[in-house]
């Protein structure tokens, strides 16, 4: 889901920290290490990292690619290759069968087992392609704001642990309890510590 | 400052009564937002709101949605204690409209639409199509904190008892 999509979920973050001067050089540098590594003819089942904004595929953070006016912008990427349960189970027990054959035994050790199914899944992984889904995110350095689009668990947990990794700057999301401490003074802020709910129907 | 996700879950409560204030506001005293928005920005609910009751420990949600739903069993589940926990506003500023789903727990804005915005012909036209929709999110989410802001702090103000609470007591029972 993104920035130029019709309907968008957007999470708000503040950033803990700046980057190290020269600003481009870093983030340019920085996105680039931690880019998006191709899944597709490899044995693995997952991969997360930055894309470009413009083209998702193609993952460029050369000169001022990464800028939008006064804002960064660029993409999270997390691809996940999903193998259907019932294609393992065929090819496994495929396997199975054809190793009996081969070595006239009536049985295999578990050891045995759990190593055919490890080649199992490993030779699907090579030839089913990774799903992408790809996430924008709007980064206001001046202002220590960033935007995530998308609201889903799975993908902000995964953004959040990738970003603190890429970067060594930690995220607070925005929530009533944050964006609160953002705007009292000191002494509404030793009351919001000792505010209890209001009940309206009392 | 408290660990996060104890903060969390410990003051949740402040973004159900955030949203609740707002339906009575946009309800009832829609002037009170033209303290901190401009006077042509109209806010009006949405086809979905959702409510939740803490009885004990059981938790009750309600869940009105529909375009022409009345929202009659929400103001019900009101007066038996309920708070609004996800509602769905709509934003207009002259012939614009914004529409979002707004989450009290988390402030997650979701499902956000915004007015209609110019083609994209060519490559050289993204830049341009990219800064008019930032444009139109900051000011969705511009007006969204300036209404939350103005919320906090009746909430910290000894309005909010006196006459805050009250009111909204009123309304629910009319």
């Amino acid at each position: 889901m993104g920035i130029l999509s019709s309907n968008v979920s957007i999470t708000r973050y503040q950033v803990m920290g700046q980057l190290a001067e020269p600003l481009m050089e870093t983030l340019s540098r920085l996105l680039t290490q931690n880019a998006i590594v191709e899944i597709d003819d490899e044995d693995m089942d997952q991969s997360a990292g930055w894309t470009s904004f413009e083209d998702p595929f193609d993952p460029n953070f050369t000169g001022s690619s990464f800028v939008i006016g006064s804002q960064f912008i660029f993409s999270f990427r997390m691809d996940k290759k999903t193998i259907p349960s019932k294609v393992v189970n065929k090819r496994y027990r495929q396997e199975m069968t054809k190793r009996l054959k081969e070595s006239g035994k009536e049985f295999l050790s578990r050891n045995e087992k759990k190593q055919i199914k490890e080649d199992v899944i490993r030779e699907l992984s090579l030839r089913i392609p990774a799903t992408p889904n790809v996430y924008d995110v709007l980064w206001n350095y001046e202002k220590y704001s960033l935007w995530f689009f998308s609201t889903q668990k799975s993908a902000n947990e995964t953004f959040e642990i990738f970003f603190t990794k890429s970067f060594k700057l930690n995220l607070v999301r925005r929530f009533p309890y944050t964006a609160a401490l953002e705007l009292l003074t000191d002494s509404e802020k030793d009351m919001l510590n000792k505010l209890t709910p209001s009940h309206f129907m009392e | 400052m408290l660990d996060i996700s104890v903060a969390y879950n410990r003051y949740k409560f402040i973004g159900y009564e955030f949203l609740t204030w707002m339906w009575y506001v946009i309800e009832h005293d829609s002037a009170q937002l033209n303290h901190v928005i401009p006077e042509n920005i109209n806010f009006t609910i949405g086809n979905r709101i959702m409510l939740q009751n803490a009885v004990h420990d059981a938790v009750e949600t309600i869940t009105i949605k529909g375009d022409d739903a009345g929202l009659e069993e929400g103001v019900l589940a009101l007066k038996k204690g309920a708070l609004v926990t996800e509602i769905h506003l709509r934003v207009t500023e002259a012939e614009k409209e914004w529409q979002l789903t707004l989450k009290g727990e988390s402030m997650n804005i979701s499902n956000l639409r915004l007015p209609e915005t110019g083609q994209i012909e060519n490559r050289d036209d993204v830049e341009g199509a990219v800064l008019e929709k930032i444009f139109l999110y900051e000011k969705i989410v511009g007006w969204m904190d300036a209404v939350y802001d103005f919320f906090l702090k009746i909430r910290f103000s000894p309005e909010w008892h006196d006459v805050i609470i009250p009111h909204i007591k009123k309304w629910i029972l009319q």
